[in-house]
């Protein structure tokens, strides 16, 4: 019913190879971005965007981004919150010392940043593999986090050692500081969101993805075959810390507005992502949404559950979280280790035919 | 003897020491990685898990209370009584052979043959759940833990010291103990793997898993027990650490110290784990004595990951690990 390839004729290569050559995922896709865009930014209030919306949105492109790490070119990162500090650090220097800069381009050049420090981490990966890589990233995670905590320059002197997001504004209206407007933020984060997601999509559609499979898969065969693994695995670290990096400058100057390092981009972060991206899927840009949207609702909902619904003192509620977060990560290791991507890939077989069964 | 000099010594002696902790710690991830090929992260956990047990036991504490109290609206927080810590640790090594148990029923059993990568997050997952699952079971307020062990600064080894160098060396007394339980531990595991049927058992599990099962060793009961034995190395390193700085979250990051030590020794090889653990504790203490104050203090943080990463550049399989051989 749903989903068909039938009478959906394409004249062209153009056509042929568009992101969704189904005509029902094309037009799912696209009332997806006109609800995103045309609809939310009018309904938006504050609760709605701190509580839910941008965290999602900004977790989103971090999962995107460790996503093509881990997911696509096979290297596990624990790096994640180390390289997010990056972002928000290198955002924040150039958002003082450039005041009259819009932040759209500061946000890029500090994924730019951001890309290079990752790919000066991802070194070592020439040489180490498997989880002793996953351990060295962690080199990264500590030795950033310990950098911006201890050297004055980073934080600009200021007494308390935080990092506070100055106002600023993009033709002429505030995204940063406590006066931004809900639907102002909003807007900013969801483009970045989607020329990320888009981006991401393709790259991994072409080339410079297809090489990246073959690293995951096997690197000695892939090597064999004429796939330079010093490039693939250093795009892959650089486009990867690149989105990293930006997540990580929205986190601090849009979402938070005022960061102190250890507690924000702490190893429990990047632990955080690397769930989303487990129990999304690995391997999937769909799966990066999915698990993002998972992990940010999850510790809501249970609040709202526990907390307003059966009364529950809040540290009960949040060491439940702890729990059920466990809980879930090795459930879908077990039942469906392909995480939430499968089960709408699964589901998309299935209004595929339905209502026929088979 | 120039002063200088004598500082290092005490500081190099002092590293010994910690090293000897974070051995221990070590120790729990190999014996688990040789016999099963699972990373298992949750070694940290396990050993916040076993302390905090053996607190909670040991005061009489009852399980779940808070999360009981906010069910029924009831008031109770103790049974009234309190263990003997002998008998507590007893009961704690029950609790932990019982958790080991589940950990294999539950969770490595459905998980068998998948890639190792898979596994390690799997272990992640578990510390998740085991770090809320003792935060609902005992609270997660700092405890302090009291087993009877001596502390506080060796007066001997000051005085000696003093007579020597003219300035007493500060080596704690829960410092020494522990660095003599963690010999004995080794030697004991050592000996255990060596002359026991369960032991060798254990080897030949690790050698090659289908070969083991076809002479008739059970690999279910295999695993219950190295898990069991994991459990029992983490209590004592729970002992350890919960003595020296109380029972508290920040106990399970000792499994993230505990990782480089690995890397730097390799996972397969048990003196691996103790020499490892010896370089990293007294180089991130030396490193701290000598360039620490120059670089803003606190370098114990991440030096000894940015040590085992450039180790591994040059020596990907560790100091004493098997070599790696790839093949397509």
């Amino acid at each position: 019913m749903f989903y068909r390839e039938a009478g959906d004729f394409k004249t062209s290569y153009i056509a042929d190879s568009q992101t969704f050559p189904i005509k029902f995922d094309r037009y799912r896709y696209y009332v997806v971005l006109a609800v995103a865009f045309g609809i939310i930014p009018f309904i938006i209030n504050d609760y709605w965007a701190n509580a839910l919306l941008l965290p999602f949105l900004i977790y989103a492109i971090a999962a995107i981004g460790l996503n093509i790490l881990v997911g696509y070119c096979g290297q596990v990162s624990l790096g994640t919150g180390g390289f997010m500090a990056v972002g928000a650090y290198a955002c924040y220097k150039l958002m003082t010392a450039f005041p009259d800069v819009s932040m759209f381009i500061h946000v890029i050049l500090a994924g730019g940043i951001t890309a290079f420090v990752g790919v000066l981490f991802g070194l070592p990966s020439l040489r180490i593999k498997g989880f002793y890589l996953a351990v060295a990233t962690l080199a990264a995670q500590f030795f950033l986090v310990w950098l911006f905590n201890r050297v004055p320059w980073f934080y600009n002197y200021s007494a308390s050692g935080q990092i506070n997001a100055p106002e600023r504004d993009v033709f002429g209206i505030i995204i940063t500081g406590p006066n931004a407007p809900a639907w102002a933020t909003y807007l900013f984060c969801l483009i970045f969101l989607t020329v990320c997601a888009i981006l991401a999509r393709n790259l991994t559609r072409g080339t410079t993805g297809r090489t990246w499979m073959a690293i995951r898969d096997m690197d000695i065969a892939a090597e064999i075959i004429g796939v330079n693994p010093l490039k693939a695995k250093l795009t892959a670290f650089a486009v990867s810390s690149f989105f990293v990096g930006i997540a990580g400058a929205l986190f601090f100057a849009v979402y938070l507005g005022a960061v102190e390092v250890g507690e924000v981009f702490g190893i429990q972060k990047s632990f955080l992502v690397l769930f989303m991206v487990i129990i999304g899927g690995l391997g999937s840009i769909f799966g990066s949404f999915a698990g993002a949207a998972f992990l940010v609702l999850l510790p809501v909902v249970l609040k709202v559950v526990g907390v307003d619904v059966l009364g529950w003192p809040t540290d009960i509620v949040a060491h439940l979280n702890l729990v059920i977060v466990g809980a879930l990560i090795i459930m879908f290791l077990i039942l469906e280790p392909h995480g939430l991507a499968q089960l709408w890939r699964v589901a998309k077989e299935k209004l595929r035919l339905w209502p026929f069964p088979h | 003897m120039p002063e200088q000099l004598v500082f290092a010594m005490e500081v190099i002696l002092n590293g010994l020491m910690a090293g000897v902790l974070y051995a221990l710690v070590a120790l729990g991830f190999v014996l688990i990685y040789k016999a099963s090929g699972i990373f298992n992260y949750a070694q940290g956990v396990m050993a916040l898990f076993a302390a905090m047990t053996l607190v909670g036991i040991m005061k009489g504490q009852v399980p779940f209370a808070h999360l009981i109290n906010a069910i029924f609206g009831t008031h109770i927080h103790y049974f009234g009584w309190n263990v003997p810590a002998l008998l507590a640790i007893l009961m704690t090594m029950a609790v932990m052979v019982l958790l080991a148990w589940a950990v294999q029923r539950f969770v490595m059993r459905h998980l068998v043959g998948q890639e190792p990568i898979i596994l390690f997050m799997a272990t992640i997952g578990l510390a998740y759940f085991l770090e809320g699952v003792a935060d609902l079971m005992w609270g997660s307020e700092i405890k302090t833990l009291d087993v009877g062990l001596p502390q506080g600064i060796n007066l001997w080894i000051d005085e000696t010291t003093y007579n020597i160098f003219d300035y007493g060396f500060f080596i704690d007394n829960l410092d020494i103990v522990a660095t003599i339980i963690a010999a004995l531990l080794v030697a004991a595991l050592v000996a255990f793997s060596q002359y026991t049927k369960q032991g060798r058992a254990m080897r030949a599990v690790a050698d090659d898993h289908q070969a083991a099962l076809s002479v008739g060793i059970s690999l279910n009961f295999i695993w219950v027990m190295v898990w069991s034995v994991a459990g029992f190395v983490a209590l004592v390193a729970g002992i350890m650490w919960g003595t020296k700085s109380g029972v508290q979250f920040s106990l399970s990051l000792i499994a993230l110290k505990a990782l480089p030590v690995l890397m730097l020794g390799g996972f397969t090889s048990i003196p691996g784990a103790i020499v490892g653990g010896l370089i990293i504790g007294v180089g991130e203490k030396l490193f701290e004595f000598a360039l620490g104050p120059a670089l803003g203090g606190a370098t114990e943080n991440w030096f000894a990951y940015v040590l085992a990463l450039i180790f591994l550049v040059f020596r990907p399989q560790g100091l004493f690990g098997e070599k790696i051989i790839e093949r397509v």
